[in-house]
């Protein structure tokens, strides 16, 4: 494993997040096995694998989120910034959860109205300005490209927008407080091909802007999107490479029969 | 028939066919016999109602809400009472409510689920089914000796309570537990505190189911005589309780709190025993008052219910 990834010469790329021996147990069920991987700065990065490999596991240890729920804990490390491994006790999740976004498989917007959907996480970091608020949100909807479609109507409710609307919602809800990391987790599974290709475009577009981590069930997503794409099974971390690499030349057998499509 | 052949024999198909319209009759008798058994509960229900109004309907007039009780039924009438059951049932409420969706929230939010949760889980349900006789004589050692409130619209405020709280739990748990997980992880994932989702997500969305089971609490509350009697309320109270707001500083008086009292159920309790014709005829009306209020208090859990889960769903 560690030779496939020096394959990608790890050390060129510039990490916004690095993930270091990391093993995680719901109970006693070991679920991701000594997982290693880079997430390069300002890229978007795919994480695929077969269902129950564990990849939305990896993802929801980024803002940890696994400590919300009893009898789950980690070893190892993710190294944020190259500065403070986030998975420390000594690290507070609601810190961590400021810095890194989430947009969830599913939309889900609170049942409040567009505004206060999207103003919620500058409340919750403290901002009581209403006009750094207001502008905030504007910019967040604007960056989401959901700006145009609800500018004259903020303030009704978000249940009102389709699904594909309420998903860019959620991003524009996690774009609010500026995050440097989103993590996406399925985020166009619930959507329709047009709501999805949407989506798509919005995420190449950001990736200007901030770090993307994406789980993805569609191979074909993490071709057309990802720069960098992982390839996990069986809670291991097979391969990891440039996306086209992964694609085209996978060094691992059972990669290659999952590209190819031969299982999963 | 021959033409149908791809579901089969011509012979085949009767037989479905006999079958499918078997138990369409099942189907069709199952509903006739439940929307009699329906008819028929809500009938006796109606009927007593209607019979009690009926009776009580010419004592119904504004003098009846005015009057103290009174000797001669003519000028008897309920004043006393409903002051003591408005004035009980809002010191059961400032009571149990806050206690109860305080205890819901922890219950559901904070506590660990090990065997003691457990434990206080099936107690709190059971809670519930305790006759509420047992509230009064634990009220009487409790509330009237130990803490020495004797008896007053504090002793009989905080007993109804304790009849209130398990209902309040157990709604506002419900109400809790029917939040998805989605929206709770929505608001952690952008760093809200506990206390902060709860605050601003848990207790808004299931402000409706929570005041639905308050209200429900409450006006099953507000019939109880057993423990009323027991902690000793009296049955002919011909003066108010002191009134809470007075002319001079600070404004705000509570003597109203160790004031002896009565409340309707037993006004009614009383009048029923009485042999005069007379004073069942009061009785009546009472009760009609009370099933009055009772009904209103459901009609407003219905009203904030649809009102409350209007704008909300997931």
């Amino acid at each position: 494993m560690v030779e496939e990834v020096s394959q990608l010469n790890v050390t060129a790329v510039k990490p916004k997040a690095e993930v270091i021996d990391l093993d995680f147990y719901y109970g006693s069920t070991h679920v991701l096995k000594r997982v290693n991987l880079v997430v390069p700065d300002r890229q978007i990065t795919a994480l695929i694998g077969p269902s129950g490999c564990g990849k939305t596991t990896l993802l929801r240890c980024f803002n940890r989120l696994h400590d919300l729920y009893p009898d789950n804990h980690y070893n190892g490390e993710i190294v944020f910034d190259s500065a403070v491994n986030i998975l420390s006790p000594k690290v507070d999740p609601i810190e961590v959860r400021m810095r890194i976004g989430m947009v969830f498989q599913r939309p889900n917007p609170f049942p409040k109205s567009i505004y206060e959907n999207v103003a919620y996480g500058l409340r919750v970091q403290g901002e009581r300005k209403t006009s750094v608020i207001d502008d905030k949100v504007e910019r967040a909807l604007k960056s989401a490209a959901l700006w145009d479609e609800v500018k004259d109507r903020l303030k009704s409710p978000a249940y009102a927008l389709s699904g594909g609307q309420q998903q860019r919602l959620c991003i524009a809800r996690a774009l609010a407080t500026e995050p440097e990391l989103i993590l996406f987790d399925e985020p166009t599974s619930a959507l329709d091909p047009i709501a999805t290709s949407n989506i798509e475009e919005l995420m190449a577009e950001l990736k200007q802007q901030v770090t993307i981590l994406i789980v993805t069930h569609s191979m074909q997503q993490a071709a057309r999107l990802a720069d960098y794409t992982a390839f996990m099974y069986l809670g291991e971390m097979v391969e990891f490479n440039r996306t086209l690499a992964l694609f085209n030349s996978p060094l691992n057998k059972q990669t290659e029969d999952y590209v190819k499509g031969r299982f999963g | 028939m021959t033409t149908h052949t791809e579901l089969g024999t011509p012979r085949d198909l009767t037989e479905i066919r006999q079958s499918i319209s078997r138990r369409e009759l099942i189907d069709k008798l199952f509903a006739i016999a439940g929307l009699l058994v329906l008819f028929f509960a809500i009938l006796v229900l109606v009927a007593l109602i209607l019979q009690m109004a009926i009776r009580g309907w010419p004592r119904l007039s504004w003098q009846f809400f005015t009057a103290f009780p009174s000797s001669s039924p003519e000028e008897a009438g309920i004043f006393s009472a409903w002051v003591g059951t408005a004035l009980v049932m809002l010191v059961t409420a400032v009571v149990a409510v806050p206690l109860g969706i305080a205890s819901g929230i922890y219950l559901e939010e904070y506590a660990r689920k090990n065997w003691l949760s457990g434990l206080i889980e099936i107690n709190v349900t059971n809670l519930a089914g305790v006759p509420s006789i047992v509230y009064g004589l634990l009220a009487l050692g409790f509330f009237s000796q130990t803490l020495k409130l004797g008896d007053s619209i504090a002793t009989a405020g905080c007993t109804l309570a304790l009849l209130v709280l398990p209902v309040v739990i157990v709604t506002t748990r419900e109400a809790l537990r029917a939040i998805p997980r989605s929206l709770r992880e929505a608001a952690y994932a952008l760093g809200a505190s506990k206390w902060r989702m709860i605050w601003d997500h848990l207790l808004p969305y299931s402000s409706g189911g929570i005041l639905t089971g308050v209200i429900i609490g409450l006006s099953r509350a507000i019939g109880e005589t057993a423990p009323l009697i027991t902690i000793g309320a009296l049955t002919f109270i011909a003066f108010l309780p002191p009134a809470p707001l007075s002319g001079n500083f600070p404004y705000l008086s509570f003597e109203w709190l160790k004031a002896p009292f009565t409340v309707m159920p037993i006004q009614m309790f009383n009048w029923v025993s009485r042999p005069e014709e007379a004073f069942q005829v009061n009785a009546a009306a009472a009760g009609t008052v009370l099933v009055a209020m009772t009904l209103l208090m459901n009609g407003l859990a219905v009203y904030l219910r649809y009102r409350f889960r209007k704008g909300i769903k997931w």
